[in-house]
């Protein structure tokens, strides 16, 4: 797994529980180092050890804990990158769902060795959408309600997720658009100051 | 050759399709700009106001009159807004039938990521087949993954540095270790620098470690590690090369005199009782010495060599004394 990945789980953890609960963590993990290093590669089998010693640590449910980091991913102010680089995806919320497809290719635009989820949204018409997720992570749909949910937030459009569980190799989220723009969404600069100047 | 019927489109359609249109009538005058365009300069971009003052054509250069633009139609446009950023843009130019006008589509070229700034461009200002949007994505996730990479290099350049201080010096002295010691003698004996080569042994020091312990002969390690480094000047290099072993090396010094002043000057320190918890130690240090001007072609392992039989030549005649090495006396020369 991409040291990218990892240490997104990391920095979660850190800035949710504590320093100390992540080198509880590492602790336990006994992989020799306390910090993934963000370029690096990774044994795959670390990142869910790394969550299931959360998911001990912190007490809560495996599924809870998982879309808490999605949310996390879309509303900290610490992990804003994230949000802006998705908020490029679409100008409107229904744009960004169909920009879905295209995640896992932009990733690697920009990290040639980056493998994130690969997604497929359908359209099923009446606001009602389906998200197909292959990812090497058992669970990642649940990060993916978290923060399709948050974005929704973000964009200000009202919509109603919810897994729906395993379909063969693939997790399945639907998506239901209640309202495209119920709310004041939060601003998005295409081009930030740091860029421009 | 059958050509198609002309095809209308309404002000609307123009608009969606390219945001950053201007359309100028047969006198020169702004009759409609796309809404993107309309956003970079809301209050003197508008319609009825003269092209060549909103814009200042670039190349084809002296292009002042549309008939001028219609004879450059189907090559590319450079201009520049006239605003304080004099923002550059690029587009392409189509001439209206009937000599009714221009048609501008616009874009701002190389120029986008200010230009999105400056203005506040939006996603929704750019047509969907327009890849400004990607390319400001790319912009940002790249410089995301440089940053990344910027500091992981720095990251790893200080556990460099950290390495190999740890790596070129002796835990228990500080001193430097017999790694650094071949390198300075390498880099010597390469640039062909004068310079003289101390060994120095310890005398009774095994007597301190079996009476009083090696807590104690480590302490007295760092004494004479501190006493040596006192001794000699920064770019003089002090090497522990054995447990009670050291080399010095002198950068630039090889006269004589000056040398059997300094190695008389360390013994003497190295004399001076160290105290030891409740007691003190007692030892004192043999030297030989060599110097580089001896040798037509001086390596380090022959100069070690020589300063070995000199320092063997100090233990024979007793101990506590130095020995400067002659090529044609053998292991003779100064004594104490």
């Amino acid at each position: 797994m991409h040291g990218l990945i990892n240490r997104t789980i990391e920095n979660y953890l850190c800035d949710t529980y504590g320093r100390k609960f992540w080198c509880d963590v590492a602790g336990r993990l006994d992989a020799g180092f306390i910090d993934f290093e963000p370029m690096f590669q990774y044994d795959d089998a670390l990142t869910p050890a790394v969550i299931d010693l959360a998911v001990q640590a912190s007490q809560k449910p495996r599924e809870a804990l998982l879309e808490d980091l999605g949310t996390y991913l879309v509303t900290d102010p610490r992990a804003e990158r994230v949000r802006r680089l998705l908020r490029f995806g679409g100008v409107d919320y229904v744009d960004f769902l169909h920009s879905l497809d295209d995640l896992h290719g932009r990733a690697r635009l920009a990290v040639p060795d980056l493998n994130l989820p690969e997604l497929e949204m359908t359209g099923l018409g009446d606001g009602s959408y389906s998200v197909a997720c292959t990812s090497d992570l058992d669970g990642f749909g649940h990060v993916l309600v978290g923060l399709l949910r948050a974005l929704a937030d973000d964009y200000g459009a009202l919509a109603v997720l919810d897994h729906q569980g395993r379909d063969g190799g693939r997790e399945m989220i639907s998506v239901q658009l209640l309202e495209k723009q119920f709310a004041q969404g939060r601003s998005f600069e295409l081009a930030t100051k740091a860029v421009a100047k | 050759m059958k050509t198609s019927a002309p095809v209308a489109l309404d002000h609307s359609a123009l608009d969606q399709l390219m945001p950053l249109h201007v359309l100028v009538d047969r006198h020169g005058l702004v009759r409609q700009v796309g809404p993107t365009l309309a956003k970079t300069q809301p209050a003197t971009l508008m319609p009825g106001r003269s092209f060549f003052r909103l814009f200042e054509l670039r190349r084809p250069s002296v292009v002042n009159s549309l008939e001028e633009v219609c004879a450059h139609a189907g090559a590319k446009v450079h201009l520049r807004l006239r605003d304080d950023a004099r923002t550059p843009m690029v587009g392409s130019a189509v001439c209206l039938s009937g000599g009714n006008g221009v048609l501008l589509n616009l874009s701002f070229g190389i120029s986008v990521v200010d230009a999105v700034a400056r203005y506040g461009l939006a996603g929704s200002d750019f047509a969907p087949t327009d890849l400004t949007v990607e390319m400001l994505y790319l912009v940002e996730a790249n410089s995301a993954a440089m940053e990344e990479s910027s500091r992981l290099n720095t990251r790893l350049n200080g556990a460099r540095v950290m390495a190999e201080a740890e790596a070129s010096s002796d835990t228990l002295t500080g001193l430097k270790n017999r790694r650094v010691l071949d390198q300075v003698l390498k880099r010597l004996t390469g640039r062909k620098v004068d310079f003289t080569l101390m060994h120095l042994d310890l005398d009774f020091f095994k007597r301190v470690n079996d009476t009083m312990g090696h807590a104690a002969g480590d302490a007295v390690l760092q004494e004479v590690a501190r006493a040596l480094v006192d001794e000699t000047r920064e770019e003089d290099t002090v090497a522990r090369v054995g447990g009670d072993e050291f080399v010095l090396v002198f950068d630039g010094i090889i006269e004589e005199t000056r040398m059997t002043t300094i190695a008389a000057r360390i013994i003497a320190r190295l004399e001076v009782p160290i105290p030891y918890k409740d007691k003190v130690c007692r030892i004192s240090a043999s030297i030989g010495m060599v110097s580089s001007p001896h040798y037509a072609l001086p390596t380090p392992s022959q100069m070690l060599e020589d300063a070995d039989t000199a320092l063997y030549r100090s233990k024979a005649r007793g101990r506590g004394c130095f020995t400067m090495f002659h090529e044609d006396a053998g292991a003779g020369g100064a004594v104490k």
